[in-house]
């Protein structure tokens, strides 16, 4: 269970958080979703530690984020954030052995491998696993951060805009992977989507941030109507239901 | 060629260059001639090994291959420290102070300095790397406009004294500061080497290394200090060399292809033994002394990090 109560963040005088207070459904995908500069990317990264709240609390699995050891946050929570730049040439293999370093400190067990072979598999990545990574394109390259995150085999998983960067054949795989994580591995997943109608189609719960603070929270066709996404956005936008699914028009 | 082929490799080669330093033109006197070249080869295998670790371990932090721990300011530090000495109290005070009191009171100031810029700013939460290094950088400019200062106003004939301590030279080493220097470079090593994995995922990034269980904070701020002393401690020993570390660690890069630190580590320091042996025989022998060592590293290691800003521009 994640839990944010009354949490705030200021960065010199100007309040990005302001007492934002959310209960994270577990086996469920959630998606935070709002304009620019709405707080989604830093509330994500305050929920998973990366940077320090300056109020409030999270509470994760009973217990406060500050009171947890690094190294035993890091076998409950993972984080991906979105632009992932990184100086050491690497191969695939190796980058999703590094899921492993919070249960080995880097000295791979027989089991650490197991996981390390059975991310790269559910990933399809065994064709590419010993490539580097800066040979591969942007796609393959996301699908080989997910396999990192898979490896470090944490309950919870936190991505920040997952779909950054991908075509839409591509963003597609990749929702249907973090679909599958939820479905068939019981993992519990919050994303910053910047695309409506993919966090619509894909997501069980989703989370409107604006200015800052929780404007609306609920199931997808709860949030997914006209008025409210009109006063997330400030834009002219129409709902239809095409196939089943939600789709918001705002061109 | 494995990795661990390749470390055996260059220990092969840095014990040849070694063996012939000192074996070559053996003439005279042996046991005077072989005690002051052991002691030369001492001094240069201590400063090649603290100079490539320390920029590694820098460079690995701020995951950034063009950077130098010298932009904390620490050749300043010391160059300030000689020139105050020869402004204050004249150059014979420098020149006549005994080895191990220029030691403490140089090794002392960079120490010191690093403990009160950490301690400064790592005291106000949330600061990042970065801001650390620029407010050194400003520091090390103020202290090198404030030596300029001091070096205008002096004798010429004392600034000559000063000019002497400006570049790293093995031929007027401080063979009774080997014991201490080696004693806080193997500690700096033994504490290295037990974080080694954790150097790995450091250079991942700091949100990788966070999310990965590092505490990023505590070994950043450990990894600093123990980047201080090495390069305090060789400094002390035998001047600031500027380009040095940069060159060997990239080299290493380059040969290793690895992210691994126990071979980047072990490598760039072998290469850095390596270069400092090689380059002294060249100076000895082919040069007969004409030159110091830290002119011929200053030369190929500038040609070389402008051949690397070329590189990196066309990567972008």
């Amino acid at each position: 269970m994640v839990e944010v109560k009354q949490v705030l963040k200021r960065y010199g005088g100007k309040t990005v958080i302001d007492r934002v207070s959310l209960s994270v459904p577990r086996r469920k995908l959630t998606s935070l979703i709002g304009p620019n500069g709405a707080g989604k990317s830093t509330l994500l990264s305050m929920m998973s530690r990366l940077i320090p709240k300056d109020g409030g609390e999270i509470w994760i699995e009973g217990k406060e984020i500050a009171r947890y050891r690094t190294e035993e946050l890091a076998k409950k929570i993972s984080i991906l954030k979105q632009s992932n730049h990184i100086a050491a040439r690497l191969t695939v293999h190796e980058l999703v052995s590094f899921g492993r370093f919070p249960y080995s400190r880097g000295r791979l067990t027989r089991q650490d491998r197991d996981y390390v072979r059975e991310a790269i598999r559910y990933m399809e990545l065994e064709p590419l696993q010993d490539r580097y990574m800066d040979e591969l394109s942007g796609g393959q390259r996301q699908r080989a951060y997910i396999a990192m995150v898979l490896a470090q085999d944490t309950d919870y998983i936190f991505l920040d805009e997952p779909l950054n960067n991908l075509d839409m054949k591509h963003a597609v795989q990749m929702m249907k992977v973090l679909r599958k994580l939820v479905d068939e591995l019981g993992k519990t997943i919050v994303m910053v989507m910047h695309d409506i109608n993919f966090a619509s189609c894909y997501s069980d719960y989703m989370v409107a941030l604006k200015d800052g603070a929780v404007v609306c929270e609920g199931d997808v066709s709860s949030i997914m109507s006209d008025e409210v996404l009109r006063g997330i956005y400030d834009l002219d936008v129409r709902v239809q239901t095409i196939e089943n699914r939600r789709i918001c028009v705002y061109f | 060629m494995s990795n661990r082929m390749k470390v055996v490799v260059l220990v092969v080669l840095a014990l040849g260059l070694i063996v012939l330093f000192l074996f070559a033109h053996l003439r005279g006197d042996f046991d005077y001639v072989l005690r002051s070249r052991s002691e030369k080869i001492v001094a240069m295998v201590l400063v090649g090994w603290a100079g490539a670790v320390s920029t590694v371990l820098f460079q690995t932090m701020t995951n950034n291959r063009i950077l130098t721990p010298s932009i904390i300011g620490l050749d300043s530090v010391y160059m300030l420290v000689q020139t105050a000495v020869v402004f204050l109290f004249g150059s014979t005070t420098l020149t006549m102070m005994g080895n191990t009191l220029h030691f403490l009171l140089s090794a002392g100031s960079m120490i010191g300095f690093s403990v009160l810029l950490y301690s400064f700013l790592f005291h106000r939460e949330g600061q990042n790397l970065y801001f650390i290094l620029l407010v050194g950088m400003i520091l090390g400019t103020f202290f090198q406009s404030l030596t300029s200062f001091m070096q205008y106003l002096i004798d010429p004939n004392e600034f000559s004294i000063i000019q002497d301590r400006m570049f790293a030279s093995i031929n007027n080493i401080k063979t009774d500061l080997l014991w201490p220097a080696g004693l806080l470079i193997a500690a700096a090593t033994l504490y290295t080497y037990r974080h080694l994995h954790e150097l790995d995922v450091l250079s991942l990034g700091k949100d990788h290394a966070i999310n990965l269980g590092v505490a990023y904070e505590t070994v950043v701020k450990r990894l600093l200090m123990i980047v201080a002393v090495l390069v305090s401690v060789s400094t002390a020993l035998v001047g600031p060399i500027m380009f040095f570390g940069l060159i060997v660690a990239n080299v290493a890069y380059a040969f290793f292809q690895t992210y691994e630190h126990r071979y980047l580590l072990a490598g760039a320091a072998l290469f850095g033994i390596i270069a400092l042996v090689g380059g002294q025989l060249v100076v000895e022998r082919v040069f007969t002394f004409s030159t110091t060592l830290s002119v011929i590293v200053n030369m190929v290691g500038g040609v070389y990090f402008l051949y690397l800003l070329l590189k990196e521009r066309k990567a972008w």
